[in-house]
């Protein structure tokens, strides 16, 4: 046999460029499918995780599907609003305590998601270095942001802005790195926390400006009447938050009015959850929600296009199969001379069989250890691609 | 070394024929073939070889009745006691030279590929001046380096009988001589019988003897 594999792979090797096509199309047709599965199962396990470490959670009445995607893995399509009446709704109940949630603008491609520092605790999160945040304008980042920016304690980075041609939109926010978090592998290491009242001063709710009372300038102001002073455009707002100028920082309107995207619900035990769930059945408001049952929906909408899926693959595959087959009989048909010239030297039947059998296998088992190394290569990185390509 | 009697061939709906009454050679001789194309001198070539089995009468080489014996017992024959040199040479382009002079010892449980048969291949390529071309692979070889090659295979297994077939056709006439003188000089250091088809009645008197296939009736019937 090893006579057999030399000369097939004498033939093999001499033949690279059919070699290698007919090594690549085996390679996909056994690893698409292995591969999907494969990602599937990582972004299921991901998913099913997060959901099930999540009890309930509420928002406003709408899309489930779009509020466990944003507040859990912080997707980017925004859930319709609630306000600062939600916490207190769940306050009041006795039954829960909330943590709000305030998941809309991004900085650096990273997104940014305003809370308070119970987030922490109900994830577990541990810093790395430095702190939680304490200020105005601190932010606390998430160890892929931290590497992937190559930031840590005490660098800034700048929230984006919601419309490059929209000036009276949001402004950007340079914050500055209180603390980097350890690595959680899930959704929070691409993140980038700061208070909720941060979160406002992004949204343009809370702002610092010069104090019109102590300006010299007297272009920047539109209307003085009774004490009330009106600036123009003119007036300097803050971009950054400072010492120095953190005083100057106020917030406009009422405080009960002031947005979030969700709230994470933590109830006291299973019986106060169910009785909280029942108080929010009939809400037209608001919704709230078992994140594990809306998971479960959408993998059962992602298994049946699976289905779809593997249908096509395994019709690609008797395509791809038959073209091989096709390749290998016109290979026979070409090699006609080789063959006739090793019958004429008396080669037997059998060890035809076995050369042209040990090509198979070199092409065989070539494109099964490349299809091996690709799915432990996979496999090692599932976690980081299902994050990166599926829960972006 | 070759007897054969009676011998009756004809393809599947051909209409060509070929009768052979009596052919005999003699162990170490030298028998030159010639006759018109289409007269059967290949196919003379493989009735002895086993390639074709006869309709009629048989074949012996040595003590083997060649017709008689099955298709596996006739292939392991041929590999262990005919060496075969082919007009187009007929060696494998993705192999070296080494490696197709090898080949036969690869392609059959019969031969054993060990030490001692690597260095006669390798005193085999010298002796024919290609020693240092055993690494190339075969077809950057020129046309007469390539049929040294050839003979180099169809010699190794040291076979008691050479069938050359048109060997020395597609040579120019340098080579021709060169190819020949080589052919002799190692079937003679074999002490094996040559039987050789060819149109080329210039080296029809370096053979020991020529039998002209217009001696045998290989007609349409």
């Amino acid at each position: 046999m090893m006579d057999s594999l030399y000369i097939a792979w004498r033939y093999v090797t001499w033949n690279r460029g059919k070699t290698l096509v007919l090594i690549a199309s085996i390679t996909l047709v056994a690893f698409l499918p292995l591969a999907l599965q494969a990602l599937l199962n990582e972004s299921e396990r991901q998913l099913r995780t997060r959901a099930l470490d999540t009890p309930l959670l509420l928002g406003a009445a709408g899309s489930a599907l779009d509020l466990v995607m944003n507040s859990l893995y912080f997707d980017d399509e925004v859930p319709a609003r609630i306000d600062m009446r939600a916490p207190a709704v769940i306050d009041d109940s006795g039954l829960a305590y909330p943590v709000p949630l305030y998941v809309r603008f991004m900085a650096r491609g990273a997104p940014v998601v305003g809370t308070t520092l119970d987030y922490f605790e109900f994830r577990g999160l541990q810093l790395a270095q430095g702190r939680q945040f304490a200020l105005l304008g601190e932010a606390l980042i998430g160890a892929e942001v931290a590497s992937r920016l190559g930031m840590g304690v005490g660098d800034s980075l700048v929230s984006s802005p919601d419309n490059l041609f929209d000036i009276a939109g949001v402004y950007p926010l340079k914050m500055t790195v209180a603390g980097v978090l350890a690595d959680s592998h899930s959704p929070d290491d691409r993140a980038v926390f700061v208070d909720v009242k941060t979160a406002w001063v992004i949204e343009g709710l809370g702002h610092g400006h010069q104090d019109l009372a102590k300006t010299e300038d007297s272009s920047v102001i539109l209307r003085q009447e009774e004490g009330t002073v009106t600036a123009n455009a003119k007036l300097v707002q803050y971009t950054e938050i400072t010492p120095e100028n953190i005083d100057s920082f106020h917030f406009h309107g009422s405080a009960a009015g002031y947005p979030l995207t969700a709230l994470l619900v933590v109830p006291e035990d299973d019986k106060a959850a169910a009785r909280l769930r029942g108080r929010f059945i009939d809400d037209a408001r608001y919704q709230l929600v078992r994140p594990d049952t809306v998971i479960d929906g959408l993998m059962e909408s992602i298994f049946r296009i699976k289905q779809v899926i593997d249908a096509v693959i395994v019709i690609v595959a008797i395509a791809t199969l038959l073209t091989i087959v096709l390749v290998f009989a016109l290979s026979l048909r070409i090699r006609r001379d080789e063959l006739e010239t090793i019958f004429r030297i008396g080669c037997s039947r059998m060890t035809t069989a076995r050369l042209l059998a040990a090509e198979i296998l070199i092409i065989v088992v070539a494109s099964a250890t490349l299809c091996g190394v690709l799915l432990w290569l996979l496999h090692v990185n599932s976690a980081a691609l299902v994050q990166g390509l599926i829960l972006r | 070394m070759i007897s054969i009697q009676t011998l009756g061939f004809s393809y599947p709906g051909a209409g060509f024929r070929l009768q052979v009454p009596v052919l005999s050679v003699a162990s170490g001789e030298k028998l030159a073939v010639i006759g018109p194309s289409g007269s059967g001198k290949t196919t003379l070539l493989n009735l002895i070889a086993g390639i074709s089995v006869p309709d009629s009468g048989q074949v012996r080489v040595g003590e083997t009745t060649v017709s008689q014996l099955g298709d596996a017992a006739r292939r392991n024959f041929r590999i262990t006691h005919i060496g075969f040199v082919f007009q187009d040479f007929q060696l494998l382009d993705y192999l070296s030279v080494l490696d197709n002079v090898l080949h036969p010892y690869r392609i059959s449980s019969a031969l054993t590929l060990n030490r001692s048969v690597r260095q006669r291949a390798l005193e085999l390529l010298e002796q024919m001046g290609i020693v240092d071309l055993q690494a190339h692979p075969a077809h950057s070889l020129s046309q007469g380096e390539q049929q040294r090659a050839a003979i180099c295979r169809a010699l190794l297994p040291q076979p008691a009988l050479i069938l050359a077939d048109e060997a020395t056709g597609n040579l120019d006439p340098d080579n021709k001589q060169l190819i020949l003188d080589m052919l002799f000089a190692r079937v003679d250091d074999n002490g094996a019988t040559l039987l050789a088809v060819t149109h080329d009645h210039e080296l029809l008197p370096r053979f020991d003897r020529v039998q002209d296939f217009a001696d045998f009736r290989g007609a349409a019937t």
